[in-house]
């Protein structure tokens, strides 16, 4: 680490420039699994904009009227129509998991395993509950009429991209949960006690990604 | 291992976990209260940038980073952005020549929701 202190006071275009031509490891400090999933997210994220400049292109070229996000996404309770309310419940359900996975990752530099795995299994169980709300919405959805070539409020468009954003998002949720599962089980078992705890921060950087991805759907898909 | 870990203050994690909670109702009350036009496009953007630079920077610690790894992951998706400024530009060129040459309705009103009323249903259902 000392070695890092003293380049950072080069200036960053210094420091950049040396680190990616020395010919050594660029990113110091940084373990390779933890290069590999930034890598993995930076992909990822290429792929996740790319559905939604799709999405952008369909908003911005259809002559046939888009449905209502806030109206169609709106949930009755108590007899009063509440517009987005499922939306917004699974938005601070994961931003609550994405926090409890914070504290998995600080508390794994501390070293205690049994932290780390009451809360990645939090994180885990908050994931899971965000991808039956899922489920619940595409069932109404459906029920409604909506299916990927056709949609009975306007533009057949609303259909697919929403079953195909949602659905791979969803479906990125539900590995990680399956991925945070494995490694906080491995965790406990005392896999990594020779390492420092670095898994943990990985799997978590796979989990805010998540976070984040929603994010932006929240934003372009139903916010818009 | 040479490695040292991102460990940092657990205080700083619960602010900006706060500071999501708050951003996100913040961006609710948009469509909640109907806000339209120029301000309601520019509330949701400016949440979202907050939010998304919030669990980038300290969730994700890239601020604790070395600027090889900053530099090696945020720069790649300014690509995206072009190609989005790029389809913007096409998509606005299509629109206006289906509605310019195919006669289309350039404001269409859509149909409202029709939530759970499927034929043979009681309407008392929901």
């Amino acid at each position: 680490m000392t070695d890092s202190t003293i380049t950072m006071q080069e200036g960053i275009f210094e420091s950049t420039a040396k680190d990616w031509s020395s010919d050594i490891t660029t990113f110091k400090g940084v373990p390779w699994g933890k290069a590999m999933m930034w890598i993995f997210l930076l992909s990822d994220t290429f792929i996740f904009t790319c559905f939604l400049i799709g999405y952008m292109v369909m908003r911005m070229t259809v002559t046939e009227p888009w449905p209502v996000a806030s109206e169609v996404f709106a949930l009755t309770v108590w007899g009063v129509s509440v517009p987005l309310l499922l939306i917004a419940i699974m938005t601070f359900i994961l931003i609550t998991s994405s926090g409890t996975m914070a504290m998995a990752v600080n508390m794994g530099y501390q070293r205690r395993r049994w932290a780390v795995f009451w809360l990645m299994l939090a994180t885990a169980l908050l994931g899971a509950s965000f991808v039956g709300m899922q489920c619940f919405e595409w069932s109404k959805l459906i029920e409604e009429g909506v299916r990927p070539w056709t949609n009975p409020m306007g533009a057949p468009q609303f259909g697919s991209i929403f079953f195909m954003v949602t659905g791979f998002h969803g479906l990125h949720v539900s590995v990680g949960v399956v991925y945070l599962l494995i490694v906080a089980i491995r965790v406990v078992r005392g896999k990594y006690d020779h390492t420092n705890f670095e898994i943990v921060e990985i799997t978590g950087l796979y989990w805010h990604f998540v976070d984040l991805v929603w994010v932006f759907i929240f934003a372009f898909f139903y916010l818009w | 291992m040479a490695t040292e870990g991102q460990q940092h203050p657990i205080k700083i994690y619960f602010l900006i976990w706060l500071l999501l909670f708050v951003l996100s109702f913040f961006s609710y009350l948009v469509d909640f209260y109907h806000l339209e036009g120029n301000l309601r496009w520019f509330l949701i953007v400016v949440f979202m940038l907050l939010k998304a630079g919030f669990i980038v920077a300290i969730f994700m610690h890239m601020k604790w980073e070395r600027f090889a790894l900053i530099f090696g992951i945020l720069l790649p998706p300014l690509a995206l952005i072009v190609l989005m400024f790029l389809m913007a530009i096409e998509s606005d060129y299509a629109w206006s020549t289906r509605v310019t040459y195919m006669g289309e309705d350039p404001a269409p009103k859509p149909q409202p929701p029709v939530h759970h009323t499927k034929a043979g249903e009681d309407s008392e259902h929901k």
